[in-house]
C-alpha cells in the first residue's frame, strides 16, 4: 500500500509537469486547429537552453525560465508566421502535421549540431534533496517542478480568463469567423497562440532538464507521451489535458512501481489504445471536427 | 397517399440551447413538401437529425414505416433517403463524372471491380447531360461555379435512385436563372416518382412548388398544410414578422 | 490502360532492369538498390497517405517489422535455394505484416486523420523501443544478423536490385489497380470529405483498412529485402523515423495520390541525398537539410511536381482555347487530373 501511495505521489508530481507541456499543445490546437508535432522538440530546446545558461552562467534552471520563456515565445510565433501562416486554408489540415513534424526535425538537427548527441542533464545542487512527509519521500526537484507548473498553469488561466488578449484567444478557439467579425486579429492570435505553446514548452523544458537526461532525439518519446495525453484529455480541452496528464503520470508511476519498469514506458501507448477503442473523443473532447 | 417519413417528438439540445423542441410532422409519399420557418427555427437541425448526422436527445424517426434506432446516414442512403447540403458538398478533386459514380450505391464487390462500371457510367453521363454538366464530365468539380456544384450535388444524390430526397436550401446563393432550372429538375424528378422535403427561404418558390408546407418556429412545428392555408395562417405571420 | 501508359511503363521498367547488367560499378548499382527501396516505400505509402489522405507517420515500423521477421527467421539458418530463400519467403512476410497492419489500422483509423497521425508516430516510437528491448527476440541494441548471401561478388547487388524492381512493380501495380477500381474512387472520396463519403454509402472503413494493410505489407517486404542486403540490422536503423520522413517527403515531392509521383520523388531525392552525404558527411546536418527541403516543398509546391505540371498545362490549354460558356473560375484550387499530356497521364 505504501508503494502505491508513493507511486501516486510521484505520478501526480510528474503529471503536473506534463500538464504544463500538454496545455501549451492544446492552446495551439485550439487556436489553429493544428496538432503541433514539434512540441516535444520545443521542450527539449528549452531544456538545452536552460542547460547552457546553467553551465555557462550558473543560472538556476527555475530562474532561467525568465529568459527562455520569452525567447521561445518569439521562436514559436516566428515558426507559425514563417511556416504555418503561408499554408492555404484547404491544405492546412493535411499539411500542418507534416510541417510541424519537419520543424521538429529541424529543431532536432540544430540541437544535435550545436550540442552533439551526448546525453545531458542539469545537475543542480538540490537535485538529490528530498522531503519526508508522513513516511513518504518527496523529491525536492519534483515538488518544485510541480509547484512551478501549477503556478504557470494558474497564470495561464488568469491570462485567458481576465485579459483582453486571453478573451481574444478564447473567442478564436470557439468560433474563428465570429471572432474575426468582432475585430479580433486572427493572424496575431494565431502567432501568439503558438508563442504561448512554445513558452510553456520552455518552462517545462527547464524542469525536464532537471529531472531527466536528454539529448536531441528525446523529443520522439516526449511527443508520443504528449499526444497520448491530449488524445486522452480530448483535443482542444485544456482542462482535459491537465486531467489527462495527471492520469497518465499516475498510471506510468503505478506501472513502474508494481510491474517491470519497461512496461511503464508503454503505459502511455496502452492508454492511448484504450482511449481509441473505448472513447475516441477523449474525456472532455468536443465531438469530431468535420461535422456539419 | 402513404406516409414516407414520420418525425415524432424530436428534441435536440446543444448546451443550453434547445434547437429542436418536441417537433413532429409527417412527409407523404409522392409529395413535394416544403419546410420553412424564420432563421433559427431549427429546420437544418431537423434535417441533420432525420438524416442521421446528429442523434436526437429524444423522439423517433420512421422512414418507410421502419423506426430507426440510431439513424445512420449510410443506412438511410441505402434505404432510399438522400440529402443535399446547404453549401454543396461535392468532392472537389474528383471530376464531375466520378462525383456521380461514387454516389451510386455500393455492394462490397464494387471495391474490386472497375472504377467506372458500365451501368453506373451510363447513368451518370445521362444525369450529367440532363443537368447540363456533360461538358465538365472529366473536369475536377472544383472548377465548377457554385450553382453548378449545387446541380452536381443534386444529380449525385439521384444516383442511388432514392425514394425521398431532402434538399437543404437548394437555391440559396444561386442566380435567378438557376433557381428556375432547379425547380424544373425537382418537378421532373417528382413526376418520375421521387418525393422531396425541401428547406427553403425563397417564399415564391415554396408557394409555387410545395404542397404541403410545414412551418417551424423555435424548434417545433407551428403549422402544416397547403401553401395558401399556411400563407394566411396568423401563427405563421406572427412567427416571421415577430422576429 | 492507355497505350502511351503501357509503353511508358515498359520503357521505364525495361531500362531499370537492364541497368545492373549494363553497369558494373558497385556504387551505381548500390545507389539503384536504395533508390528502389525508397521508390517502393514511397509508392506503398502513397496508398494510405496519398490516396486516402491519411498521413501515416509510422510506416517505418512496418518496414522494420519485415526486416526483423526475415532476420529472426534466418539468423540461425542457411540462406537456402542458392541464397534465394530469403526472397522466396517474402510473400509470407508481406502477408504477416499486412495482418498486423489490419489490426493496427482498425484501431488507428477509427478517428480522423490528425489523430491517426498521432497514433502512427506513437506506434513508431513504441516499435523502436520494442526493437531495443526485446533482447531475446531482436538482439536488442546488439542487432541481429542474416546469413551472408552466396552471390557472386562481382554482381552481388544484382539479385537484390532485381527483387526490388519486382517489388516496385507490385507497389505500382497495386496503386494502378486501386486507381482504376472502386477502391481508389472510394479512397479519393474519403480523402476529400470522409463524412459525406460515408453518408453516400461508400465503404469507408473497408477501403481504408484494405489500403493500410496492403501498404504496410509491401513496406514489410521491402524491409525484408533490406535486411538481407545489409546483412546485419540494428534497431535504430530498422525502425528509423528518417525512413518514414524519406518516403513521405518523396511522395509529396513527386505528387501524392498519383501513380508516378512517389517514384519520381524517390528518383530525385535518393541520389541527391547520397551526393550530399558524400560531399558533406556529417549526419546531423542531414536532419536540418531534410527539414529544410520538406518545408520548402510544403510551402512552394504543396501539390508536388506532377500535379503542378499537369495543372500548369491545363491552364495554358484552357487559356488558349476557352469555350464561351465555361465558367471564368480560377482552377487554382485542385490537383489537375485531366487527360492528354504526359504529365497529366502520369498524374492519374
Amino acid at each position: 500500500m505504501h508503494t502505491v501511495i508513493q507511486a501516486l505521489i510521484l505520478g501526480v508530481l510528474t503529471g503536473g509537469v506534463y500538464a504544463l507541456m500538454a496545455s501549451g499543445q492544446t492552446i495551439i490546437f485550439g487556436v489553429m486547429k493544428v496538432v503541433n508535432l514539434a512540441q516535444g522538440a520545443l521542450v527539449i530546446a528549452g531544456a538545452y537552453l536552460s542547460y547552457s545558461l546553467f553551465t555557462s552562467f550558473g543560472l538556476d534552471p527555475f530562474l532561467s525560465i525568465l529568459v527562455t520563456t520569452p525567447a521561445l515565445f518569439g521562436v514559436g510565433a516566428g515558426l507559425q508566421w514563417l511556416f504555418l501562416r503561408p499554408l492555404r486554408e484547404e491544405d492546412r489540415a493535411e499539411l500542418s502535421l507534416l510541417v510541424t513534424f519537419a520543424v521538429a526535425l529541424g529543431i532536432e538537427g540544430v540541437l544535435s549540431v550545436t550540442y552533439k548527441t551526448n546525453y545531458r542533464t542539469i545537475q543542480a545542487g538540490y537535485a538529490d534533496r528530498s522531503f519526508t512527509v508522513g513516511g513518504y519521500q518527496i523529491s525536492a526537484v519534483r515538488l518544485y517542478a510541480f509547484l512551478l507548473s501549477a503556478a504557470l498553469l494558474g497564470l495561464l488561466y488568469l491570462v485567458l480568463q481576465r485579459t483582453k488578449f486571453g478573451r481574444a484567444i478564447r473567442a478564436t478557439v470557439q468560433n474563428p469567423e465570429a471572432a474575426q467579425l468582432l475585430g479580433v486579429n486572427s493572424r496575431v492570435v494565431a502567432a501568439a497562440g503558438f508563442g504561448i505553446g512554445a513558452a510553456t514548452a520552455a518552462a517545462a523544458g527547464a524542469v525536464y532538464g532537471l529531472l531527466y537526461s536528454f539529448n536531441s532525439g528525446s523529443h520522439y518519446d516526449l511527443i508520443s507521451r504528449l499526444l497520448s495525453i491530449v488524445v486522452l484529455g480530448g483535443l482542444g480541452s485544456i482542462g482535459g489535458s491537465i486531467v489527462g496528464a495527471l492520469v497518465m503520470g499516475v498510471v506510468a508511476a503505478l506501472v513502474a512501481a508494481l510491474g517491470p519498469p519497461i512496461w511503464s514506458d508503454f503505459s502511455f501507448f496502452i492508454v492511448l489504445l484504450a482511449v481509441l477503442l473505448l472513447r475516441p473523443r477523449g474525456l472532455f473532447g468536443a465531438s469530431l471536427r468535420g461535422a456539419l | 397517399m402513404t406516409t414516407l417519413l414520420e418525425v415524432e417528438h424530436l428534441t435536440k439540445r446543444f448546451g443550453g440551447v434547445t434547437a429542436v423542441d418536441d417537433c413532429s410532422f409527417t412527409v407523404q409519399d409522392g409529395a413535394i413538401t416544403g419546410l420553412i420557418g424564420p432563421n433559427g427555427s431549427g429546420k437544418t437541425t431537423v434535417f441533420n437529425l432525420v438524416t442521421g448526422y446528429l442523434q436526437p436527445d429524444s423522439g423517433r424517426i420512421l422512414f418507410a414505416g421502419r423506426a430507426l434506432a440510431r439513424p445512420d446516414p449510410a443506412a438511410l442512403y441505402r434505404a432510399g433517403l438522400s440529402r443535399t447540403f446547404q453549401h454543396a458538398r461535392i468532392f472537389p478533386r474528383l471530376c464531375a463524372l466520378d462525383n456521380l459514380i461514387v454516389a451510386a450505391g455500393h455492394p462490397w464487390r464494387s471495391l474490386f471491380t472497375r472504377r467506372r462500371g458500365h451501368a453506373d457510367t451510363n447513368r451518370a453521363l445521362a444525369l450529367l447531360e440532363e443537368f447540363g454538366l456533360a461538358a465538365h464530365a472529366e473536369h475536377p468539380a472544383a472548377e465548377l461555379s457554385y450553382g453548378q456544384r449545387k446541380l452536381l450535388e443534386f444529380a449525385s444524390v439521384l444516383m442511388s435512385e432514392p425514394r425521398l430526397v431532402l434538399l437543404d436550401e437548394p437555391t440559396a446563393g444561386v442566380n435567378p436563372t438557376l433557381v428556375a432550372t432547379m425547380e424544373q429538375h425537382i418537378r421532373r424528378r417528382h413526376a418520375m416518382g421521387i418525393s422531396f422535403l425541401i428547406v427553403e427561404h425563397d417564399m415564391n418558390l415554396v408557394m409555387r412548388l410545395c404542397d404541403p408546407v410545414i412551418v417551424m418556429d423555435r424548434g417545433t412545428r407551428i403549422a402544416a398544410g397547403p401553401p395558401d392555408a399556411v400563407r394566411a395562417d396568423p401563427a405563421v405571420l406572427d412567427a416571421y414578422l415577430g422576429q | 490502360m492507355s497505350r502511351a501508359g503501357v509503353i511508358r511503363a515498359l520503357l521505364f521498367f525495361g531500362l531499370l532492369t537492364a541497368l545492373p547488367f549494363a553497369v558494373t560499378e558497385h556504387w551505381i548499382v548500390n545507389l539503384g538498390v536504395f533508390t528502389l527501396i525508397y521508390a517502393g516505400l514511397a509508392s506503398a505509402w502513397n496508398l494510405v497517405g496519398g490516396l486516402a489522405g491519411y498521413p501515416s507517420l509510422g510506416h517505418a515500423a512496418f518496414f522494420g517489422a519485415g526486416a526483423y521477421a526475415e532476420a529472426i527467421y534466418f539468423q540461425h539458418r542457411e540462406a537456402g535455394a542458392n541464397g534465394l530463400m530469403p526472397f522466396l519467403v517474402l510473400p509470407i512476410v508481406g502477408a504477416g505484416v499486412a495482418v498486423l497492419g489490419l489490426a493496427v489500422g482498425w484501431i488507428a483509423m477509427r478517428t480522423r486523420s490528425d489523430v491517426f497521425a498521432i497514433v502512427t508516430i506513437t506506434l513508431l516510437f513504441v516499435a523502436q523501443t520494442l526493437a531495443f528491448n526485446l533482447n531475446s527476440l531482436t538482439g536488442g541494441s546488439q542487432g541481429i544478423g542474416m546469413p551472408a548471401a552466396p552471390f557472386d561478388v562481382d554482381t552481388y547487388e544484382r539479385p537484390f536490385y532485381l527483387v526490388l524492381v519486382l517489388l516496385l512493380v507490385v507497389s505500382m501495380g497495386v496503386t494502378w489497380a486501386a486507381l482504376h477500381s472502386g477502391v481508389g474512387l472510394s479512397l479519393q472520396a474519403v480523402a476529400a470529405d470522409e463524412e459525406r463519403a460515408r453518408g453516400i454509402g461508400v465503404h469507408v472503413t473497408g477501403a481504408k483498412l484494405l489500403a493500410f494493410a496492403v501498404s504496410v505489407g509491401i513496406a514489410g517486404m521491402i524491409g525484408g529485402v533490406w535486411a538481407y542486403y545489409v546483412s546485419f540490422i540494428y534497431p535504430q536503423f530498422a525502425v528509423d523515423p528518417l525512413v518514414t520522413i524519406g518516403m513521405v517527403l518523396m511522395a509529396y515531392l513527386g505528387g501524392r495520390g498519383t501513380l508516378w509521383g512517389p517514384v519520381l520523388g524517390a528518383f530525385i531525392l535518393v541520389p541527391a541525398q547520397q551526393y550530399l552525404a558524400y560531399q558533406y558527411g556529417a549526419t546531423q546536418l542531414y536532419l536540418i537539410a531534410y527539414a529544410a527541403v520538406f518545408l520548402l516543398i510544403m510551402l512552394l509546391l504543396p501539390r508536388g511536381i506532377l500535379p503542378s505540371l499537369g495543372h500548369l498545362l491545363r491552364r495554358r490549354r484552357a487559356a488558349a482555347g476557352r469555350s464561351p460558356d465555361e465558367p471564368a473560375q480560377d482552377p487554382a484550387d485542385h490537383a489537375g487530373a485531366g487527360t492528354g499530356t504526359v504529365a497529366e497521364e502520369m498524374a492519374r
